[in-house]
């Protein structure tokens, strides 16, 4: 039977909305406080969602260990206490919560075999959230 | 078509083991789980149901039935319970938070009236939950 396991992760990191495709003013316009050429930051929480088969020996979908360790590893490690604007994730992106759940996603999507992944959901405050399950993303 | 989603909690224990895997193997996919001792946890379980709203009543479904039917099916049956000795269904099945969901669902869908069963979430932690759909 097929089940959907959701994993939730923290990590905190800093950003600056800043589109080089702008002009200043149209920046200033467009991100707000965003646009603070200093940077702030953010406690993000991350949603994770797999599904799949029950397994009749583990009753498992997948394997925690196998789901937190590759997060673990990918993406908190790598996200954690840093400037988003420095990876390479978002050298050509602005690093909203929109590109980065899209990124986040393309992350696991190629990398994590143990489950289908279903949806990433990301918060970015508590009061706003956002979520891609995959589909096409205009470059 | 209306969702209606009534929430509940429970405190049980369990703990991973499968017989069929050396004690090797036990330790090495289920880890700190496999403590035949147990641990435990606080569980909450969102039942959804969804229907079309009485025209008379304005209701999905009644929820002091729904809420009946928790109590009687679920928490009568799993809280303050050791969840592999005490539930029979978890007799030759691994109370894992998917195989809870599951039997949860197998639990309530035959009970419901007017309003279908929709999704049954499991949280074992706030950081961990489990949907389940009714899928095959």
């Amino acid at each position: 039977m097929k089940a959907h396991l959701t994993r939730r992760y923290r990590f905190s990191a800093s950003h600056r909305l800043h589109s080089e495709e702008m002009s200043a003013e149209e920046n200033a316009s467009t991100y707000g406080k965003c646009n603070n050429p200093y940077g702030h930051g953010h406690n993000y929480a991350l949603e994770v969602t797999v599904s799949g088969p029950v397994d009749e020996a583990t009753g498992m979908v997948c394997n925690l260990t196998d789901l937190d360790g590759f997060v673990q590893r990918e993406i908190v490690e790598r996200f954690d206490i840093q400037n988003l604007n420095m990876l390479p994730e978002f050298a050509r992106t602005v690093p909203t919560t929109e590109n980065l759940c899209t990124a986040i996603y393309d992350i696991l999507r190629r990398g994590f075999t143990h489950a289908h992944l279903e949806k990433v959901r990301m918060e970015e405050t508590m009061m706003n959230s956002f979520e891609f399950a995959g589909g096409e993303i205009r470059e | 078509m209306v969702y209606l989603t009534r929430k509940a909690e429970f405190a049980a224990s369990h703990y991973y083991h499968n017989p069929d895997f050396s004690p090797e193997e036990n330790r090495r996919i289920f880890g700190k789980c496999n403590n035949p001792n147990g641990h435990g946890h606080n569980y909450t379980l969102e039942v959804t149901v969804k229907g079309e709203v009485d025209p008379r009543s304005g209701f999905v479904v009644d929820l002091k039935q729904l809420k009946d039917i928790l109590h009687r099916e679920v928490l009568d049956a799993m809280d303050h319970r050791f969840l592999n000795k005490e539930v029979p269904e978890f007799a030759n099945r691994i109370p894992t938070t998917e195989n809870l969901a599951i039997v949860i669902w197998q639990r309530l869908a035959p009970k419901m009236k007017a309003a279908q069963l929709h999704r049954v979430r499991v949280y074992e932690t706030p950081d961990l939950f489990v949907d389940f759909y009714g899928e095959a």
